[in-house]
């Protein structure tokens, strides 16, 4: 269909155009135009002439007359249809199709080829990827390797308007901090060496060291002594340790009691017994503490001393006198601050069987017991051991010691006191440096005079008489006293028949000088006038008499303890013949009471019995009442009305005993 | 001391009596006391003649044993006025003429 001429206008065009193009003038400038020989000659008219083109999707080249045989019509017929298409160049392309079998084959065999079949991919066409990565979203899809490798990884970023954020919180402000510690603590220390002062020194180590009897000179012997040094020390500063403690404890303890005893405390200090003033004549003991000590249970009272500096104190001997039970024995003190437990205690080998604490210094306590030793206790020494004690060379007795009393100072000034024991002898002691010195002052057994029996008197019980100073009374076992003299020691002044069972108590009256009270294990008291062999009193209690005491108040009054666990105290001022007061103190019907004691000062009375237990009672306004005005003008106090009072009663006595004899 | 012979025999006696170590004064626990002295006597011992050598020796053995920072003299004659810290001073006497002072001090 295309026309011939036109295809060489064509080319005529192409030649002018060349030769038009500014380019092309330029460097062609000044060359020749090169015509081909074969070039048409045209005219100018046909030059000019205008050559219209149409181009069309037809292929020029293209048969027009193809001619095939059609089988269905069974001749040639011209096809109508003809292919246009000219096919200029071909290549064969590298790309693959991301979803294709061969690139997965590709992807999975090895990864550098993945890698580039990645990259194929990213250059296959927009449209290729579009259905395949939908949820990348259209920005994803121009990104090339980049956004490939982002969508292996979980997160996916915004890569058009994704925009970073990041928040940040406040920072603690920095705070310093530090310590010291205290540089170890110093001191100053000076001194000068020279070769004056060292000798002078180890002159002065050597003089002690021979002081200390130790002669040496070595090196190790000087060590054994400093450690010696050291010891002891060590010791000292242990010791005052623990009294330093001791003592606040012992306050603290006080404390406690005083809390826990208060209302006994209040009655000791306060109570009187209304009900008195309806009695009459008759009184009551009143009960306040109890002392007791664990560790002396077993044993029983033996003997009571009250301290006469201090008054709340006393002293309790402990041992017992049964033959067959006879055993350890115990020294303790109680004061009526601490009744829970006593201020010293001092154990001993065998049954304490009496004591006394001297007048004057009270701190020394005499004890007897039942193996026939004395010692003599100080509370200021510490240690449980006496600071003397008689040992079978310094005269100690065979029997049981009985009693013991201390005596006024010696002309030395030395302290005495004398002891009576079943042996029937009477001994002095006195006490030298650090021993003791025995005297005999009289021996009861070889004195012919009396009917004992010829083993010997067995003597039970002294007294010394407080203004007469040598006259002391003796009570023997089978009821007689005896009053001796320490000046005449073969024989006794005078022998009471008093008893006829052991006489358990001589007291002389503390007011009158002339009378004194005994009791025995043969149910009666006696008061007696020393000038006269018979008794002036007897009063039989219906039991055994353990203990008999007069007051420290009245000339007249006293107390006696029974076996039955009564205490009876008397008044004769009163009465004459009854008790004023008759009162059992024991908790259990079996216990016997053995020994009481009048408080110097307090109206108390402490009994003990035979199971160890203490027992303070305080007595009614009654028991301790003062003669009244009806007595006549007898309102004066002092000790002669004491023995005024003693005497009328007592003359009152004799007449009609005179009478009667 | 008189130079006749009888101050001679003196002396020696002096001599022989006064060689053991005397504590004069220590406020260190009985441990590290008896430590020290046992030191400071053999030391004294070891450089009888060389008192810079054996406060040497027992100033490195005192560092040794309670920590640095001791202080040792050694002298036949002097005066001190020392800061120590307290439990570490020992001040003594030795072999008739010597004294050693002992003391820590940082």
């Amino acid at each position: 269909k295309v026309p011939k001429p036109t295809k060489a206008s064509s080319k005529k065009k192409v030649e002018e155009g060349v030769d038009t193009g500014d380019g092309w003038d330029e460097w062609s400038h000044g060359k020749a135009l090169t015509k081909p020989a074969d070039q048409l000659e045209l005219t100018e008219a046909e030059l000019k002439e205008e050559i219209t083109r149409i181009l069309t999707a037809n292929n020029p080249h293209a048969p027009q007359n193809i001619v095939r045989y059609s089988f269905k019509e069974r001749s040639y017929k011209p096809t109508s249809v003809v292919d246009q298409m000219a096919v200029h160049f071909v290549l064969e392309g590298s790309l693959l199709h991301q979803d294709s079998d061969e690139a997965r084959r590709l992807r999975s065999s090895n990864d550098l080829i993945f890698s580039e079949t990645a990259t194929i991919d990213t250059g296959a066409e927009p449209d290729e990827e579009k259905p395949e990565t939908p949820e990348a979203g259209e920005e994803d899809r121009p990104d090339s390797v980049a956004s490939k490798t982002d969508k292996k990884e979980p997160k996916l970023t915004n890569q058009f308007n994704f925009s970073e954020r990041a928040s940040q919180t406040l920072n603690n402000p920095l705070r310093e901090r530090s310590c010291q510690t205290e540089p170890p603590p110093r001191s100053i220390f000076s001194a000068t060496a020279n070769q004056w002062e060292i000798y002078d020194v180890y002159v002065e180590e050597l003089q002690k060291q021979e002081k200390n009897k130790e002669k040496q000179k070595a090196i190790p012997s000087k060590k054994d002594n400093e450690k010696s040094k050291k010891k002891m020390m060590l010791m000292e500063t242990q010791g005052d340790d623990f009294t330093k403690v001791g003592k606040a404890s012992k306050i603290f303890e006080r404390m406690v009691n005083q809390n826990t005893f208060d209302d006994i405390a209040q009655d000791f200090k306060y109570f009187e017994d209304a009900s008195d003033e309806f009695r009459d004549q008759e009184g009551t003991l009143l009960p306040l503490w109890k002392f007791q000590y664990d560790k002396a249970k077993r044993l029983s009272v033996t003997a009571l001393c009250w301290n006469n500096k201090y008054q709340d104190l006393f002293a309790v001997g402990m041992g017992s006198y049964d033959f067959s039970k006879q055993g350890r024995g115990m020294l303790v003190f109680y004061s009526l601050k601490n009744s829970a437990f006593p201020e010293y205690i001092y154990p001993t080998n065998s049954g304490v069987l009496c004591l006394h604490i001297h007048e004057q210094h009270s701190h020394l306590i005499a004890v007897g017991f039942y193996d026939g030793c004395v010692a003599v206790y100080n509370l200021k020494e510490e240690g449980l051991e006496p600071v003397y004690k008689s040992t079978a060379k310094t005269g100690k007795h065979t029997d049981p010691v009985w009693q013991v009393r201390w005596q006024n100072d010696d002309m030395d000034n030395n302290h005495n006191f004398y002891s009576v024991s079943s042996d029937g002898r009477v001994v002095s002691w006195t006490l030298v440096k650090n021993e003791l010195v025995f005297t005999d002052i009289i021996r009861l057994s070889v004195n012919g005079a009396v009917s004992e029996g010829p083993e010997g008197l067995v003597v039970q019980r002294l007294t010394f008489h407080k203004q007469i100073d040598y006259l002391f009374l003796v009570g023997t076992e089978e009821g007689k006293i005896h009053k001796c003299s320490k000046t005449y020691s073969s024989q006794f002044l005078e022998t009471y028949n008093a008893h006829s069972m052991a006489v358990d108590a001589v007291k002389w009256n503390p007011f009158h000088p002339k009378v004194f009270i005994s009791c025995s294990s043969d149910w009666t008291v006696k008061i007696w006038d020393h000038t006269i062999n018979t008794p002036m009193f007897t009063f039989d209690l219906n039991a055994a008499v353990g203990d008999v005491s007069w007051s420290p108040y009245s000339s007249t009054v006293f107390a006696a303890v029974t076996t039955d666990g009564t205490v009876h105290v008397f008044d004769l001022n009163i009465n004459k013949y009854e008790a004023i007061c008759q009162q059992s103190v024991v908790a259990k019907k079996k216990t016997k009471l053995t020994h009481i004691e009048f408080n110097p000062i307090y109206p108390i009375i402490i009994v003990g019995d035979d199971r160890g237990y203490v027992t303070s009672l305080k007595l009614s306004p009654n028991l301790r009442k003062k003669p009244k005005a009806k007595k006549g003008q007898e309102l004066p106090k002092g000790p002669e009305v004491e023995i005024a009072k003693m005497e009328k009663l007592l003359s009152l006595l004799r007449e009609p005993e005179q009478n009667a004899v | 001391m008189a130079g006749t012979g009888e101050g001679k025999k003196e002396e020696a006696d002096y001599k022989r009596l006064h060689s053991f170590p005397l504590i004069r004064h220590t406020d260190m626990p009985e441990e590290m006391r008896v430590e020290t002295m046992e030191l400071c006597v053999t030391a004294c011992e070891k450089f009888a003649t060389n008192n810079e050598s054996a406060a040497k020796m027992i100033k490195e053995s005192m560092d040794k044993k309670f920590g640095s920072s001791w202080h040792v003299v050694i002298g036949e004659g002097f005066g001190f006025e020392v800061t120590h810290e307290v439990k570490n001073l020992l001040y003594m006497f030795f072999g008739g003429s010597l004294a050693v002072c002992v003391w820590k001090c940082s």
